[in-house]
């Protein structure tokens, strides 16, 4: 057995998110100006002038400056409103699965409704109704993509519960709190953490989306505000779109493959389940 | 099943009512009501005649007897009216109905029947040569923002090859009628839908990859093979149904999603449907619009649902014979 760190798409995720990890903390101080302010003659193709290695934007504005200061949008908002999700998860996920009954019920019956409406479209109006900025962006896309961790969380109580040494914990005397955060919440982590890093991949996307949307906050530079302002130039300088959206893609990717990783090393249900299913599989001819 | 379909019928009552409270609490967050948005419509207004507009529209009362008028107005099918556009909201909503369903159902087709097959390429050999490449290009697909897929698609195939029209609902310029009205339909609907699609194919293969790599080690596939029925026999009739059930729980789960991906792509191809309403409706600030797609957006996922269960109940016999009374977990 390889050591799990070491397979290929853990290795490409974290140089990746590491590359857009510095990207973000040296933006200030590699481009220490305002990205939005005009650097030189718009429409510079990348590689035309070594002084704007990626180029300007049809308002002559460095697409390498606005690159690095997008990475830090990104991140910031990808995380913490991942983290809001699983905050608002974990403690509906928590108190609907250790209640159980009508708690039980009468959560599942909101997730169920926050599952059928378009989380993208609830934030959207939210944040059409606030104004965007970076703090009510981070809220619209927290408050809308929590329901996959509750569930996730809500089933992993409800077997956790039973288990013995809850069992045990509670004969002892222990408080719903000790029982809740000290005996199950520490044995729930494993399929949290996992879904954390698709939780941030898709904050990240959506960030994106509402930015391209004209909803991001004005006053930052995102990637996703130069795909839609790049658009209007598409058929003359496609490069001011394609740049950009390379760099969602990658980070988002990175997160995939991360997550994806981390769920096939820390579940080992699922590695003797693919081992048990080859032999089957290649035995046919 | 029929109590299936009348748990989902309650849901969609439930859904309306509680997307409903939710706009109205919405509506109150902002910052000035109605009557304020007409009389700066209007320019000039005098306090007694925004009074007397208060009255009219019952925004003297207090909160709950407005939410109470709110639901009645929304039972009768009054949804509001849409200053920017002069006309109620319900007509408006209905009008770009059509062209949503039609994108969003073909890329669902388009998605379910590929995705499929392609997770069956892969679920026959895991980690060989034709699953990691198809693994690769899924993770590659669902990683790739899909406004900013269809911007490339426009530049490769409707600029730089000018293959396919980028935009719009069809060439008007050319005044087609009939059969070729519906063929330069269609035609206008290719790049949306395949960007749509690249996305959704690349969530379902990998769906239904896991689902059929665990259904491949059954040991009803071990007999079927063992009495010498044909790989093709083995993997479309034995193994296909029950890989399939996962698929279409999470197609119910999805269709709110995919009626938020189509907002993106029908502002980026100006297909007039739902998604670019609202995108209008945004630009405008015209809150009633916004509210009006969301309420809709959740009645036809649960319409989406039901479609599910019929088709669940249809292929699996459990669900058919024995109806389940917790399908929330499963279904919802």
């Amino acid at each position: 057995m390889r050591r799990w760190y070491l397979q290929p798409s853990i290795l490409v995720g974290s140089i990746i998110l590491l590359t857009v990890l510095a990207a973000a903390l040296l933006a200030g101080w590699l481009y220490p100006g305002d990205p939005l302010d005009m650097v030189g003659a718009p429409y510079v193709w990348p590689g035309d002038d070594r002084e704007l290695p990626l180029g300007t934007d049809l308002m002559g504005r460095d697409l390498t400056a606005g690159l690095l200061h997008g990475a830090r949008v990104s991140l910031l908002v990808g995380v913490s409103s991942a983290v809001l999700s699983l905050a608002i998860g974990i403690a509906v996920g928590a108190a609907a699965g250790f209640y159980r009954g009508r708690v039980d019920a009468v959560l599942t019956r909101i997730t169920e409704f926050f599952q059928t409406i378009p989380a993208f479209l609830l934030a959207i109006i939210l944040v059409a109704v606030l104004r965007p900025t970076l703090g009510t962006i981070v809220f619209a896309l927290g408050v809308t993509s929590w329901t996959s961790i509750a569930r996730l969380v809500r089933s992993e109580f409800i077997t956790l519960r039973e288990r013995e040494f809850v069992r045990a914990s509670i004969a002892l005397g222990a408080s719903d709190a000790h029982l809740i955060f000290r005996e199950i919440l520490p044995n729930a982590w494993t399929p949290v953490i996992v879904s954390t890093a698709l939780l941030v991949a898709n904050a990240i996307l959506s960030e994106a989306g509402l930015s391209f949307l004209g909803l991001g906050d004005p006053n930052l530079v995102s990637w996703g505000s130069m795909i839609g302002l790049g658009r209007d130039a598409l058929r003359t300088g496609w490069y001011m779109t394609a740049i950009p959206g390379l760099a969602i893609v990658l980070t988002v990717l990175a997160l995939n493959l991360l997550s994806d990783a981390l769920h096939a090393a820390l579940n080992p249900r699922l590695r003797r389940a693919e081992r048990l299913n080859l032999p089957s599989s290649t035995a046919t001819p | 099943m029929s109590q299936r379909i009348l748990k989902r019928l309650l849901q969609l009552l439930g859904v309306v009512a509680s997307t409903a409270i939710l706009n109205f609490a919405l509506l109150k967050a902002l910052p000035g009501d109605l009557v304020d948005v007409i009389a700066s419509e209007s320019g000039a207004a005098t306090p007694e005649y925004v009074a007397q507009l208060r009255q009219m529209y019952g925004l003297d009362r207090n909160a709950f007897e407005q939410l109470l008028s709110y639901l009645g107005r929304i039972a009768q099918g009054d949804l509001g009216y849409s200053f920017r556009y002069g006309e109620p909201v319900l007509g408006l909503v209905l009008d770009r109905l059509g062209p949503t369903l039609a994108l969003v159902g073909a890329a669902l087709a388009i998605s379910v029947v590929a995705g499929v097959l392609l997770g069956i390429a892969s679920a026959r050999r895991p980690h060989g040569v034709t699953d990691t490449v198809l693994s690769a290009l899924a993770t590659l697909g669902y990683s790739a923002p899909m406004f900013w897929t269809a911007l490339m698609l426009i530049v490769l195939l409707g600029v730089k090859l000018a293959w396919l029209p980028i935009g719009g609902l069809t060439d008007i310029s050319a005044g087609y009628r009939g059969p070729r009205l519906w063929l330069d339909y269609a035609w206008h609907l290719v790049l949306p839908v395949l960007t749509l699609s690249i996305y959704y194919v690349a969530v379902y293969a990998r769906l239904s990859r896991a689902s059929m790599v665990e259904t491949l080690a059954e040991d009803y596939i071990r007999t079927a093979r063992a009495k010498g029925a044909r790989e093709g026999r083995v993997i479309f009739r034995h193994a296909l149904r029950n890989a399939v059930l996962p698929v279409l729980t999470m197609l119910g789960l999805q269709s709110s999603a995919l009626l938020g991906g189509s907002i993106v792509v029908e502002t980026v191809f100006a297909w007039p449907g739902l998604g670019q309403l609202s995108f209008e409706a945004i630009k405008s600030r015209d809150l009633p619009v916004l509210l009006a797609v969301l309420l809709f957006s959740g009645v036809l996922v649960v319409l989406g649902n039901l479609l599910v269960d019929v088709a669940q109940a249809r292929l699996d016999p459990r669900v058919r014979v024995q109806p389940q009374p917790a399908t929330a977990g499963s279904a919802a």
